[in-house]
């Protein structure tokens, strides 16, 4: 937005979590409900990392309901950012790689953007995305770090990262602005209504995010009971009072993976490769259309997918259980 | 599942990076791989000669071992994570460089310098880029803290005198200049490429040339390369790749996904 400072005051912060409804209620609401506490300008924070419990229901809620001038935020970034630009979401990613993934080469709809500046690509790097947004999670304002410092990266990112003598030892060291999303975007396997969530395999940098956030939407495989949560406290990873909505989206982050219950959907994702290479402005906008625009709903887009290709990803994805 | 059935007498430019770059290894050591030719690199010492070497993955997987054919696409998926010790979030798996448990970080390069400094950002300025690419990951964080081994193909495009973009930090500018701008941990210790094993002058900190692979001439090694190499005063000659080697390569990357 510009004109916000880059980290914000402590009373702000401060005021802005004392006036969030921090009470034990129920939030559950659908896709579109959900959507609509996201305002244009916001910087939304994106759970998960490359094809790994991406928040695609959400992101899909979000593009289709046609925000604009959003700020992303994400550890590392794949077929999702290719989206955010090409659907006008966001001309503004902050991450520290961003292309599908690696066995896909490069990315032409991120190089199409940035090389003809139509948007942003801010890089950092991954340990100082998760510093940040952890400062964020600590209510401090920025966290003294050692990496960033020599390279390009650095100064790439100019002003917004200061450079000083440490007052203990004398060594130099880098402060990093603390990041606190207006909102955090993540799924999990499971919640329960009030939001308390449990989340399996790796964590990226969900939980960091979700204590720095100012607002938490949730989507979710289910939706269980808060016996069954409390049953396992010791499992619950994101408290209810910092969550603002739950939603249940079966395959949530379909075409990409979620620990335990489906891997990537390979075949879809060479697909979306193949278009979006062939001509990066077309490409996407026909994928779009097709995947985005034109579901009726999310298990319309999921049956778009394909009942084969979610049993071929289920099956894989339920193999890590398998000794 | 199709069985790769050439004789062992040849093997693929990634393959040869993968056996030249596991004998850099020792057993014990703590190693942050990336995937591709890293992986399947430590993978590969940790089969045949060191057993308590441990793999880390920047996703957050401490000591995975990986399913042969089921090789991740990123360091971020279910598959990182098979029968491993522990998994942590991002930032604490990468904090474990900076406190110091890390011996050896692995990855691949696209672009290097004469003092090992590498580029993944962008190609041409970085203002008005050519290509603009993928970008640091975790590598800014990774060579910033710990000796990094770069594995990558030899070509003249590749290896040049100054990187467009410092986006992994090597010896910067040479001398003490990486210690002096803040990173007193670490540094470049060798580049593996299917020509050569590359490693830096204590002093100058430039590129030097330690070993020849076999078959190959200094002059080779020079040509394809964008700037002027030293050579170690001794050159010692690699071993081809080994049967043995090459074997458990082709059991862990059945369809070369990441051999080809």
């Amino acid at each position: 937005m510009g004109i916000e400072p880059l980290v914000k005051s402590y009373s702000a912060l401060r005021h802005e979590t004392l006036t969030r409804d921090r009470g034990l209620r129920e939030k559950v609401m659908t896709l579109e409900e959900a959507a609509k506490l996201v305002h244009d300008g916001d910087h939304v924070g994106i759970g998960g990392c490359t094809v790994s419990r991406t928040p695609l229901a959400m992101i899909w809620a979000l593009i289709r309901a046609r925000k604009r001038e959003l700020v992303i935020s994400r550890s590392i970034t794949s077929t999702e950012g290719d989206l955010f630009f090409a659907s006008g979401t966001s001309k503004h990613v902050i991450t520290s790689w961003f292309t599908q993934g690696i066995v896909w080469g490069v990315s032409k709809v991120m190089r199409h953007h940035t090389e003809n500046k139509l948007a942003r690509f801010e890089e950092w790097s991954h340990m100082s995305i998760g510093l940040r947004y952890r400062a964020g999670a600590m209510g401090i304002p920025f966290m003294p770090s050692r990496t960033m410092l020599g390279s390009d990266v650095g100064k790439q990112v100019g002003d917004e990262i200061k450079v000083m003598d440490c007052p203990f030892t004398g060594e130099k060291i880098v402060l990093l602005p603390a990041l606190n999303p207006d909102v955090a975007l993540i799924h999990v396997q499971r919640c329960d209504a009030f939001g308390n969530a449990q989340l399996d395999g790796l964590q990226f940098m969900d939980i960091d995010m979700a204590m720095a956030a100012n607002k938490v939407i949730l989507t979710t495989e289910r939706i269980v009971s808060n016996d069954q949560i409390r049953r396992t406290p010791d499992r619950t990873r994101i408290p209810f009072f910092t969550v603002d909505a739950v939603v249940e989206a079966p395959f949530g982050c379909a075409p990409h993976e979620c620990y335990g219950l489906y891997e990537p959907f390979f075949t879809h994702l060479d697909h979306y490769a193949q278009v979006s290479s062939q001509d990066p402005v077309k490409g996407p906008q026909q994928y779009l259309e097709e995947f985005y625009y034109g579901p009726k709903s999310w298990p319309d887009y999921l049956a778009k997918l394909g009942m084969d290709a979610l049993l071929d990803a289920s099956r894989r994805g339920r193999s890590v259980h398998n000794d | 599942m199709t069985k790769h059935t050439k004789p062992t007498s040849t093997f693929t430019t990634s393959e040869l990076l993968a056996v030249m770059a596991s004998r850099l290894m020792t057993n014990g050591q703590v190693v942050f791989a990336g995937i591709g030719v890293p992986l399947l690199a430590a993978t590969l010492a940790q089969r045949l000669f060191a057993p308590q070497l441990t793999i880390l993955f920047e996703g957050g997987t401490i000591g995975p071992f990986i399913v042969p054919g089921e090789l991740p696409p990123s360091t971020n998926e279910q598959r990182c994570t098979r029968r491993s010790n522990m998994v942590l979030p991002i930032t604490d798996v990468l904090l474990l460089l900076q406190r110091g448990y890390v011996d050896i970080g692995f990855m691949g390069g696209a672009q290097i310098d004469r003092f090992g400094n590498l580029n993944s950002s962008f190609i041409g300025d970085a203002e008005n880029p050519k290509i603009r690419l993928p970008g640091t990951g975790g590598g800014n964080d990774i060579s910033s803290l710990t000796n990094m081994i770069v594995a990558m193909k030899h070509e003249k495009r590749r290896f040049v005198a100054d990187v467009d973009f410092v986006t992994s930090p090597g010896w910067l500018k040479g001398g003490r200049s990486r210690a002096e701008s803040g990173l007193p941990q670490g540094g470049l210790w060798r580049v593996v490429t299917d020509l050569a094993i590359l490693g830096f002058d204590d002093e100058t900190r430039q590129m030097k040339v330690l070993g020849l692979h076999h078959g190959v001439t200094r002059e080779q090694v020079q040509d394809n390369t964008g700037f002027e190499l030293k050579f170690e005063d001794k050159v010692e000659t690699t071993a081809p790749p080994r049967a043995d080697e090459l074997a458990v390569l082709r059991e862990l990357d059945p369809h070369a996904l990441y051999t080809a």
